[in-house]
């Protein structure tokens, strides 16, 4: 299987990346060599495997649990040092361009 | 005494607490080396930083308060976020990011005693396996400086290779502590998935990332591994719920005894022969010392390349979605609205090989490829991970070379990023498993090139693994070998 320009664009969109069409062309030839060695793993009988998410997952005796702390605020508030590198701040707020007319 | 820089972790420690020297002395010792920024190692110095922290240490070990690795200098790679120093990633899109906080690994080190002499070099968000991807200039090998240093943690092992660090951090997502450590001829280790905490480290692939110490010896890492790692409960959801251990401890266990796995995949036609040649004679040194060589098998191990570059690119699309120029980092300087802001900033910010990975990610992870890409690797990654159990049913650890050949030449790989994937062949499926690795240097292959070890455990068997490289480090002199004119 390989991809097309179009699919290229798609994803380039999906994935927030602009790309010149120099780039373009080749991120798809790069991507499809790529998808030349994945095509193997289509041919492997997964029939009754479980998708292993995680690590965690395969050690012995061992199972992911989703961990959660206590709902409390732990976390100083640290607003001006969580900001400084922020490329555009205005009385403490983070600005970004219009969003609704 | 041997010259400062040219000692090791337990040696600067022990003179250290044994006031035969100060930390002031050792930081500023390393920090003249640092000048000139060689094998561009170093991608943010600050000597007022690094010395005001040696005075801290030099005064707790006045007033008796010493951790155990008080006043030991180590550089941190860049993927590791720290309060006092920039921390870019290796890209353009943090460039001059400063961090509120220590990630809990620099942390874990500080309350060790340990002094920071700055960050390094590595591939842009640890993708790559030569160093040639940072967005700050490639690093170069310190044996050989027409050759990479191996990646992506190639600043650490470079800097530990020339002697400008006695240690550093590293981070291993397919192999970048192993392979680096292997192409430098230095020691690293990726411990068990899960036991140094993932908090302050900017995730690449957040279900394969681990830290680990690079250093010259196992001993030396061993002592760097037990103050890393720790239940970090809070603050990492994967964090293993398990108290630190002292991964000294079996040091000096004998290998009597030890059953070690060959895998027959690790040894095929895609061996260079001169690899193939240091790591039989490792082997036999090892049986010499009573181990077994004890042939197994690991089929899935070609497969573990397509499965990891989409797992891998999957988890980073996710991940790198965070810098979209708001809160942190660069933001493009012409834009339309909100979306074109996006897309211009991401577009500037990053690296061909992360945007590569990005759109791959963002390909097998939309409708239509998740169940044919996604899932079907994440089905085969557990028959990876099962393979290896099996394995273990007949040996206590693994073994095999880190990587099919020495470190190439700077630029080979350039055209053709494919080249890189398939070198990882054998440092993937220990990381799709989740299991402990390491690479410990035993040799050298054409060119004069360091030649690593791999060694592979189950989990949670760090212990052994530092146990069996520092057996052979005690019968061999590979780790103590500097590059000329080091």
């Amino acid at each position: 299987m390989s991809l097309t320009p179009q699919d290229i664009s798609r994803i380039a969109n999906l994935a927030r990346l602009e790309l010149q069409p120099e780039e373009q062309a080749r991120m798809l030839s790069k991507i499809n060599d790529f998808f030349g060695i994945v095509e193997q793993i289509r041919a492997v009988d997964t029939t009754g495997v479980v998708p292993m998410a995680h690590p965690v997952d395969a050690m012995p005796g061992s199972h992911i649990e989703l961990r959660l702390r206590p709902d409390v605020a732990s976390e100083p508030n640290q607003r001006d040092l969580n900001q400084r590198s922020a490329p555009a701040v205005e009385r403490g707020l983070f600005l970004v361009p219009k969003v609704i007319e | 005494m041997t010259t400062l820089h040219n000692m090791g972790v337990a040696e600067l420690a022990h003179a250290l607490q044994t006031k035969q020297v100060s930390a002031v002395e050792v930081a500023t010792a390393f920090l003249a080396r640092t000048g000139g920024n060689p094998h561009n190692t170093f991608l943010d110095i600050d000597s007022e930083v690094t010395l005001a922290q040696a005075q801290a240490s030099d005064a707790r070990i006045a007033a008796g308060t010493a951790g155990p690795l008080e006043g030991v200098p180590i550089a941190h790679k860049d993927v590791f976020v720290t309060r006092d120093f920039a921390t870019t990633a290796g890209s353009k899109i943090l460039s001059g990011y400063r961090s509120p906080f220590d990630a809990t690994v620099v942390q874990k080190l500080s309350s060790a005693g340990m002094v920071s002499l700055g960050k390094v070099n590595c591939d842009e968000f640890a993708m790559g396996s030569a160093n040639e991807n940072s967005a700050y200039g490639a690093v170069t090998n310190p044996w050989d400086t027409t050759h990479v240093p191996g990646g992506s943690s190639g600043g650490s092992a470079a800097a530990v290779a020339a002697r400008l660090a006695p240690a550093a951090t590293g981070t291993d997502t397919g192999g970048s502590i192993r392979q680096p450590a292997s192409f430098c001829g230095i020691t690293g280790i990726k411990p068990t998935y899960g036991r140094a905490s993932r908090y302050g480290m900017i995730a690449y692939a957040s279900s394969l990332d681990q830290a680990g110490p690079m250093a010259r010896s196992a001993e030396d890492c061993a002592l760097l591994l037990s103050a890393m790692c720790g239940a970090d409960l809070d603050r990492d959801s994967t964090s293993l719920d398990m108290p630190a251990e002292n991964f000294s401890a079996k040091l000096g266990d004998s290998l009597a005894g030890l059953r070690i796995g060959i895998p027959k995949e690790f040894f095929g036609d895609g061996l260079a022969a001169d690899v193939r040649t240091a790591i039989d004679a490792a082997l036999k040194v090892l049986e010499a010392q009573g181990a077994k060589l004890v042939p197994i098998t690991l089929p899935r191990t070609e497969l573990a390349i397509p499965v990891y570059y989409i797992i891998a690119p999957a988890e980073a699309s996710s991940n790198l979605s965070r810098f979209d120029g708001v809160k942190f980092g660069h933001r493009a300087s012409a834009y339309t609205d909100l979306v074109s802001m996006y897309k211009k900033t991401r577009a500037e910010g990053f690296g061909e090989e992360v945007k590569r990975r990005i759109m791959t990610g963002a390909y097998v992870l939309s409708h239509g490829y998740y169940d044919a890409y996604y899932l079907q690797a994440q089905k085969i990654r557990r028959m990876i991970a099962d393979d290896f159990q099996r394995a273990f049913a007949e040996c206590d650890v693994i073994a095999g070379p880190v990587a099919p050949t020495v470190a190439w030449k700077l630029g080979n790989n350039a055209s053709d990023p494919l080249a890189d994937y398939l070198a990882d062949i054998f440092t993937l499926p220990a990381s799709l498993a989740g299991l402990p690795g390491m690479s410990m240097p035993v040799g050298f292959g054409e060119g004069r090139l360091p030649v690593g070890m791999q060694l592979i455990g189950n989990y949670l068997q760090e212990a052994r693994l530092l146990n069996v490289a520092h057996q052979y480090q005690l019968n061999t002199d590979f780790h103590n070998a500097k590059p000329e004119g080091v």
